[in-house]
């Protein structure tokens, strides 16, 4: 906690949310640092909308401490709203405007004034990359571009914090780091940037710091880095094996890694180094089918914590 | 306040676009009425006389029946398909309350534009009718914001009612159930007088039986009509004051969770 009160644009201790029964968010603490990009990653149904929702003003919290912009959400939601920008996880742009009056259209909720809205929206098209598109009703995009208006819809108050719910799911690859590329650019910008997602290499490539949210508490926290060096090893060993030997491995994987862990179709050895890991296999003699040294990732961090069972 | 009439201006700018479609269900439908039943029937009832009706020709009669029945209808549609379709289907409301927008301000703005559609309805209408020569004198132009408060007193219950709705199939039971029944029984096409005592009591207590009174009244300068304007305008105003509370608190429950 070494940010001083003016830096922390969102703040949050003991933040709770409460479906009559069901508990949503429970209890977590966590800071978002100006300019910062600051990922919620976690399965479905592990609390990162709700926790949103109520950064967003837009869910009112149960119980706790919440401040946005030094704001109170439960007393001053209206001028905390004027400063963000949201991106929710399903779009939903104005389907009877066009691409242009989106924008126009939006700012004026902001009371932003048509001239000013105007120039931005030229501005925002230009950025997202739609200026061809201005005039064409926003239904028979591609859903690429939708998200980028959406984006672009988000900016148009000028937000001094930007709240991104899971903004690339469903996108084809190119049409993700198209976006990628765009939100790097804001941040680059000096935008503060908050992002759920469960894409890992999403939350590796955006995220400065996140938080690992499951079942409705945050679990762990750090940068993609340290959140890799506390939780996995540097490299991770993958190995197949021919069913023949995989079931009569019992023990003939010790010592070779920090941690083994055997999956229904291979066994993984997490490791500083895989290279000699594998060395050591072949002299041992354990035949198998294929092996593969990769750099440990996010994703590795998010299996162990948040467990491989299927959420649904 | 004026953050609200942001939301009449979104609907103005769809409107602009759409408006030529609207004109046929708004005003194509009850002007067959008005010429089918007023001037077909009528003159089929003009020869059996006139007292029932007030001693006016069944088309006066009917005419201003038809105008408040017609900005009542129009009111309800306005309140249904499009309002859930803000809620569920394109979530235009969740867009703007992620604004400075909200909800109270939805629903202002969004009773707003349909008091401006009732506007313009009530005064093609009034057009109409003065073609046929059947207002009598300037108090007239009063039945315009009469017929508005009768439209606004739907509307508030309409939203009401769809804030609470999953899917559409409420709405063609409540036009079926409610909206026509109201159409035909509460005296825009006979004096509900005609009808047997409880089921007179039950069209008085309806907004439309209210609205068609002041609208009547005001378009034909009838005293008999006018005589209880206080109690009709009330009622309309309570009406639509404790609906348009109701519908803010099950917007509220809807959207904000």
């Amino acid at each position: 906690m070494s940010q001083s009160l003016s830096e922390v644009l969102v703040h949050a201790r003991g933040l709770t949310k409460r479906f009559d029964a069901m508990t949503a968010v429970d209890a977590v603490d966590f800071d978002v640092a100006t300019g910062e990009a600051f990922g919620f990653l976690g399965p479905n149904g592990a609390g990162k909308t709700s926790t949103m929702k109520m950064i967003a003003c837009s869910s009112p919290i149960t119980e706790g401490e919440l401040t946005v912009i030094g704001m109170d959400p439960r007393t001053q939601a209206a001028e905390i709203k004027a400063h963000l920008g949201v991106v929710p996880q399903t779009d939903n742009l104005d389907a009877e405007l066009t691409v242009r009056e989106n924008l126009e259209m939006y700012a004026r909720y902001f009371d932003i004034p048509d001239e000013v809205a105007r120039r931005r929206a030229d501005d925002l098209l230009e950025f997202v990359q739609l200026s061809e598109r201005a005039k064409d009703q926003v239904d028979p995009l591609s859903g690429g571009m939708k998200r980028r208006l959406t984006i672009a819809r988000a900016l148009i108050n000028e937000p001094d914090l930007i709240i991104l719910d899971e903004p690339t799911t469903g996108l084809d690859p190119q049409a993700r780091h198209l976006l990628w590329e765009r939100l790097y650019r804001l941040k680059q910008r000096g935008a503060t940037l908050i992002i759920t997602t469960h894409y890992m290499d999403e939350a590796e490539q955006l995220c400065d710091r996140l938080v690992v949210m499951d079942k409705a508490k945050i679990v762990a926290e750090g940068s993609p880095r340290e959140l890799i060096e506390r939780y996995s090893t540097r490299e991770v060993l993958e190995l197949r094996f021919p069913d023949e030997v995989k079931s009569g491995l019992d023990g003939r994987l010790e010592g070779l890694a920090e941690r083994v862990e055997e999956l229904p179709d291979r066994v993984l050895l997490y490791t500083a180094d895989g290279e000699r890991a594998l060395e050591a296999i072949h002299a041992r003699e354990i035949r198998i089918d294929s092996a593969l040294v990769r750099r440990a990732t996010l994703e590795d961090v998010f299996l162990r914590l948040t467990g491989r069972s299927l959420v649904e | 306040m004026t953050i609200a009439t942001r939301v009449l201006q979104r609907n103005l700018l769809v409107y602009r676009r759409t408006w030529r479609g609207s004109l046929f269900s708004s005003f194509m439908t009850p002007l067959l009425y008005l010429t089918a039943m007023g001037i077909g029937l009528g003159s089929l009832m003009e020869s059996r006389g006139t007292t029932l009706l007030g001693g006016y020709d069944y088309l006066h009669f009917l005419g201003p029946g038809i105008l408040a029945a017609s900005v009542m209808q129009s009111a309800v549609f306005e309140s249904t398909f499009p309002v859930m379709g803000k809620i569920m289907w394109r979530r235009n409301y969740e867009a703007m309350l992620a604004t400075p927008l909200e909800v109270r301000h939805l629903l202002i703005g969004e009773l707003l534009w349909i008091g401006f559609r009732c506007l313009t309805i009530a005064l093609v209408f009034l057009g109409i009718l003065t073609l046929f020569g059947i207002p009598r004198g300037p108090l007239a132009v009063l039945a315009v914001p009469a017929a508005i408060l009768t439209g606004l007193a739907f509307s508030a219950a309409v939203i009401a009612f769809s804030a609470t709705q999953r899917n559409d199939a409420g709405f063609s039971w409540m036009f079926r159930f409610i909206i026509n029944p109201l159409f035909l029984f509460s005296g825009t096409f006979f004096p509900v007088t005609r009808l047997p005592d409880p089921v007179e009591w039950l069209a008085a207590a309806t907004p439309l039986y209210h609205g068609v009174a002041l609208v009547r009244g005001t378009i034909l300068n009838d005293a008999p009509s006018l005589a209880a304007w206080p109690l009709h305008l009330g009622y309309l105003v309570v009406f639509f004051g404790v609906g348009a509370v109701v519908a803010h608190r099950l917007l509220r429950r809807r959207l904000v969770t």
